[in-house]
């Protein structure tokens, strides 16, 4: 469990900063140090483990179902990252105390800090393939932030969203490519993906899994050609690009590569694309660094040049070329965090980063001066320095990979023009910087930084300087544990600063000597590379975005220009042409089941459901008659429930039929009295055409489904509905029983809409017109006599009636949703007879509290079959028997129907007696012209 | 018998997309409610069409005698039928009040009185 805790304390640590701010810059940055620097200690104390061989992981379920587990493992490789993100991360925090300025807002900028350190020790310890994309696209999110902290710069929020698209979008790269290769396997695990090396290579889908993968990486490490944001990236302050964008974030790519090379490296495919990719941008960097004039231009693409180096080597593959690899990743850290820290220093002691305003700050900074030169000559490989020794190793390796055959040579030798470039650009760094007289002076006059902010910069050389010299004592222990991780065996190695006079030493040397002749040359290779016209990365990237942009733009207006009739008409496009497709599968549209015979009677109500459903359509001008039509359509569909033997459908169609009539009669009332002008003919044409055809592929659909047997899974309610559920009612026992749970749904959505309305309608009033559109005076008989009379006598029959096909719901036709729809329609029958006032004052309670029982009536019951420990909705029933009544049957169900019941009387009633209670009972003869209905509410 | 079925959800369909495609709201809720009617009369027939047999299990039995019609459909229109009710009721009082704000009717010209 104490793995947990390294990214747990980190986590935690976005807090600190949150709550320390007021205490001062002092108070906040020790206190955000505090987590990190226990974590590195728990890091540090899992040594002893690993040096035993073992690895310690730590694995919690997290969602199973989708294979991802919160597991976590440490072993030498994640041991070697981790020691640099949390080590350079405390310099960092002390730098950045420095660094800021006091106005600007450091604790947003450390908690940002913190849950970067975070994404990065998720990445590096993860030990299931979709926790570690998970951390990955966190490092995409947090590094947003915090290159794009100085918002108010368009440079910075520029490049923040730049970095933001190239890696977000090479973190979905990586997921497609995880994804793949978690199929491949079957499992996310890490462990058992990293042993499945052989079944991956194998697998026909490789290919695609590599390059998918390699994209996350290579967009994340900045490799040819997704560099360019790198550099813009640049804009962020100074300790985010020495923490994300040396130490840490770009290498998050080069460790997915080390991570995953016992997997999937090691094939020739791997060997091409990685090699050729790392030695593209290995040379493009390089060759960038040395015409660039920004301090920290310069260092962002030698930045690019050395991930390219790290790419190359992890591409040859060898056990060497990984350990150089690795120890790589720890010199370039090292030497490349201090530079940037320096440059910093510079930058905020003289105000500008333009080489040609800096020069001969020897004298104001010398102690700078010399740390700087130190770790610029470990960057250009000078013997007696860390990146010397990674070097020669790079070198021997490319002198012995079989990778391009007779064509071997040219690798040895493109590294070695990389290599005089870095030596050139390094020796630049310093020269112009430090000895070389300036030509401007700069904006302030520069002294050496407090000491504290200097520390860091000293640490991180003296690393280099010590590892170049006893390499032997201080990196072998590390490395070889870290090179056990990737490599899956110990690795025999002897690191040593001298290993004879031999090729790689001669390719150092040359490097050396033309580099500092290539330096010399600078004006004449400046004056060359002004031939070329300059690509500005960022200009070209916003036109791309803004293209996109426009032309997605263009395709929403299209489509989307706000008719609702278009949205529709292109709905119903695209299901017809899917319909039409697979219609043309069918061999013939007829199956081989026989029709069954006419008669009278079904040609009749086919006839009148037709002539329903045509007239409605056709009289839609004369919106009343119209509804008159769709009525005659209801009550033949609910004829036709009965003619096909579902007594219950046609009980609950005819009474949603009648609740539907006054629902639209209401409607008719309060919404809009004109009709808009008619549509063109075109339009018509377009519309009747779509209908149409529509019409004819259902048509089609439902001859071929009836014309066809087919299996339903009918039987098993049948079997189980008496034993299980204890009615003779199927369809009732589907409902309350088998299916429970979607009724439960549906009673929600019914309560929910009733609730809405409610909500929707409050304080909504409306007047009641004096005439209707056409001028023609509304009736003032509002209440009939007969239908007064008639409807009170009716209540009590009615409400007898629900009750009777309530209880009786069970084992014959009837239910709660029937019964309550007929308590409803009896209730609303009152309203009809004697207005909303007298049936209110009678009817003296709210419908919302009946809706809202009836829904948790029906959650109750399921959730009391927990209380017996069976699962949620399990019935239970049994037989009892009473004098005089006699024998009956009492089961949960029944109380669950009664739920249903509830919430069906109740958000019935709630729509329409809240629809009904919209008029005013005092009507004036005229709106007031002043405020028009609607008007009162704020728009 | 099946043709006849068939002919007739076609119309209800044709008839519920054709009152759709206008341009007034009420006559866009009348589509809506035929629409409806015309999908569970689908979804209803889509098990097949049996006569005189309810699936309802005589008392002293534990299945039905011989075939009865398909339980599952029955049960899935059923609430289909009220949901479509609170469905419809929803909506009427949602295009009230967006009529309300926009004051518009014709549902081509909501979008240009939106704010």
């Amino acid at each position: 469990m104490t793995l947990l805790w390294i990214p747990l304390l980190t986590l935690l640590g976005v807090l600190v900063p949150v709550f320390t701010e007021r205490y001062g810059r002092g108070v906040l940055s020790l206190a955000t140090a505090t987590l990190p620097a226990v974590a590195l200690a728990l890091t540090l104390l899992q040594i002893p483990t690993l040096l035993e061989g073992d690895i310690p992981r730590v694995s919690l379920a997290w969602l199973p179902e989708l294979g991802l587990d919160l597991a976590f493992r440490l072993d030498g490789l994640s041991l070697l990252f981790a020691l640099l993100i949390l080590g350079i991360g405390l310099l960092i925090i002390l730098y950045a105390a420095f660094y800021l300025s006091a106005e600007e807002a450091s604790g947003r900028f450390f908690a940002y800090l913190m849950l970067f350190m975070t994404a990065m020790v998720g990445i590096v310890m993860a030990d299931n393939l979709l926790l570690l994309w998970l951390f990955w696209e966190l490092t995409s999110l947090s590094s947003f932030l915090l290159i794009g902290f100085w918002s108010h710069s368009s440079e910075a929020r520029k490049g923040a969203r730049m970095a933001m698209t190239v890696t977000g979008a090479g973190g979905l790269a990586l997921l497609a490519g995880l994804l793949l290769l978690g199929d491949m396997v079957g499992s996310f695990d890490l462990g058992v993906v990293l042993e499945s090396g052989d079944a991956i290579r194998a697998d026909s889908r490789y290919p695609l899994m590599l390059v998918l993968v390699l994209l996350g990486a290579f967009t994340k490490s900045a490799q040819f050609p997704f560099q360019f944001w790198l550099p813009h990236a640049m804009s962020a302050p100074t300790p985010v690009s020495a923490y994300l964008h040396s130490a840490t974030m770009v290498k998050a790519g080069i460790f997915l590569m080390a991570r995953l090379h016992p997997a999937i490296g090691d094939t020739a495919l791997w060997g091409w694309i990685v090699t050729l990719t790392g030695m593209a941008t290995f040379l493009y960097g390089a060759w960038f660094a040395l015409i660039k004039t920004d301090l920290k231009a310069i260092l962002a693409f030698s930045t690019v040049s050395h991930l390219g180096l790290i790419t190359v080597l992890l591409g040859v593959g060898s056990p060497m070329a990984i350990l150089a690899a690795l120890f790589h990743i720890i010199n370039h850290a090292t030497f490349k965090g201090s530079l940037f820290m320096s440059a910093g220093i510079i930058d905020h002691e003289t105000g500008t980063r333009e080489l040609s305003k800096l020069g001969g700050l020897r004298k104001a900074m010398p102690v700078t001066a010399v740390l700087v030169s130190l770790a610029a000559a470990a960057m250009a490989g000078v013997p007696l320095l860390n990146g010397f020794l990674s070097k020669e190793m790079f070198f021997t390796e490319l002198l012995d990979t079989p990778l391009l055959g007779g064509l071997g040579w040219l690798l040895p030798t493109l590294a070695t023009l990389g290599g005089i470039l870095s030596v050139a650009y390094s020796l630049r760094l310093v020269h112009a910087v430090f000895f070389k007289p300036a030509k401007e002076s700069p904006p302030k006059s520069p002294h050496e930084p407090p000491h504290l902010m200097r520390l860091p910069v000293e640490l991180l050389v003296t690393v280099c300087v010590l590892v170049g010299i006893i390499p032997a004592v201080l990196a072998t222990g590390l490395l070889d544990l870290a090179t056990r991780a990737v490599l899956g065996e110990a690795l025999e190695f002897h690191l040593a600063i001298w290993h004879g006079f031999n090729v790689p030493l001669l390719m150092s040397v040359l490097a050396l000597a033309i580099g500092i002749l290539v330096y010399a040359m600078h004006s004449h290779i400046r004056r060359l590379a002004r031939q070329f016209a300059p690509v500005d990365a960022r200009r070209s990237f916003e036109q791309g975005t803004q293209t996109l942009v426009a032309a997605t733009q263009a395709i929403t207006l299209r489509l989307e220009n706000g008719s609702l009739q278009r949205y529709m008409s292109l709905l119903l496009g695209a299901s017809l042409l899917l319909a039409t497709l697979g219609l043309l599968d069918l061999p013939t549209l007829a199956g081989d089941k026989p029709s069954q015979p006419l008669d009278g009677v079904l040609i009749l109500g086919a006839a009148l459901l037709i002539f329903g459903a045509v007239g409605t359509a056709v009289t839609h001008r004369y919106r009343l008659i119209s509804l008159l039509m769709l009525s005659v359509v209801g009550l033949l569909v609910s004829l036709t429930f009965a003619r096909f033997s579902a007594p219950d459908l046609a009980l609950t169609q005819l009474s949603v039929e009648v609740v539907t009539m006054i629902l639209l009669m209401l409607a008719l009332f309060f919404l809009p009295q004109k009709t808009p002008r008619e549509s063109t003919a075109k339009r018509n044409i377009r519309d009747l055409l779509l209908a149409g055809s529509l019409g004819m592929v259902v048509a089609s659909l439902n001859y071929a489904v009836l014309t066809r047997d087919m299996s339903s899974i009918a039987h098993f309610f049948m079997e189980n509905s008496i034993p299980g559920g204890g009615g003779h009612n199927v369809v009732n026992v589907i409902l309350v029983d088998f299916r429970g749970f979607d009724t439960l749904g549906e009673i929600t959505v019914l309560a929910l809409a009733g609730l809405a309305i409610f909500k929707l309608l409050n304080r909504l009033r409306l007047f009641m017109p004096h005439s209707d559109g056409e001028g023609r005076l509304w009736s003032p008989d509002r209440y009939p006599m007969i239908l007064t009379s008639v409807s009170q006598a009716l209540l009590p029959l009615a409400l007898l009636v629900s009750a009777f096909i309530f209880l009786r719901g069970h084992n014959q036709p009837g239910g709660g949703f029937i019964a309550g729809l007929i308590a409803a329609v009896a209730l609303i029958l009152v309203y009809m007879a004697r207005g909303v006032e007298w049936a209110q004052s009678r009817l003296d309670f709210q419908y919302q509290p009946v809706a809202i029982a009836g829904v948790a009536v029906a959650t109750l019951t399921g959730l009391g079959s927990w209380a017996f420990g069976r699962p949620f909705l399990t019935s239970a029933f049994g037989h009892f028997h009473l004098p005089i009544l006699g024998d009956f049957e009492l089961a949960t169900a029944m109380l669950f129907d009664l739920g249903v019941f509830l919430a069906v009387v109740g958000a019935t009633l709630m729509i329409l007696a809240n629809l009904g209670k919209l008029t005013t009972p005092h009507r004036p003869s005229k709106e007031p012209a002043t405020t028009t209905p609607g008007k009162e509410k704020k728009s | 018998m099946e043709p006849l079925m068939a002919v007739v959800i076609g119309v209800i369909y044709s008839a519920a997309i054709y009152m759709m495609l206008r341009r007034s709201i009420v006559k866009l809720v009348i589509g809506l409610m035929l629409l409806s009617n015309g999908a569970n009369l689908l979804i209803f027939t889509s098990a097949g069409l049996t006569r005189g047999a309810p699936p309802l299990i005589p008392e002293g039995l534990s299945a039905p005698l011989g075939d009865v019609a398909d339980p599952l459909p029955q049960a899935l229109v059923l609430t289909a039928i009220v949901i479509a009710f609170g469905v419809l009721s929803f909506a009427v009082v949602l295009i009230r009040r967006a009529y309300e704000i926009v004051r518009a009717d014709d549902l081509d010209k909501m979008k240009d009185t939106d704010t």
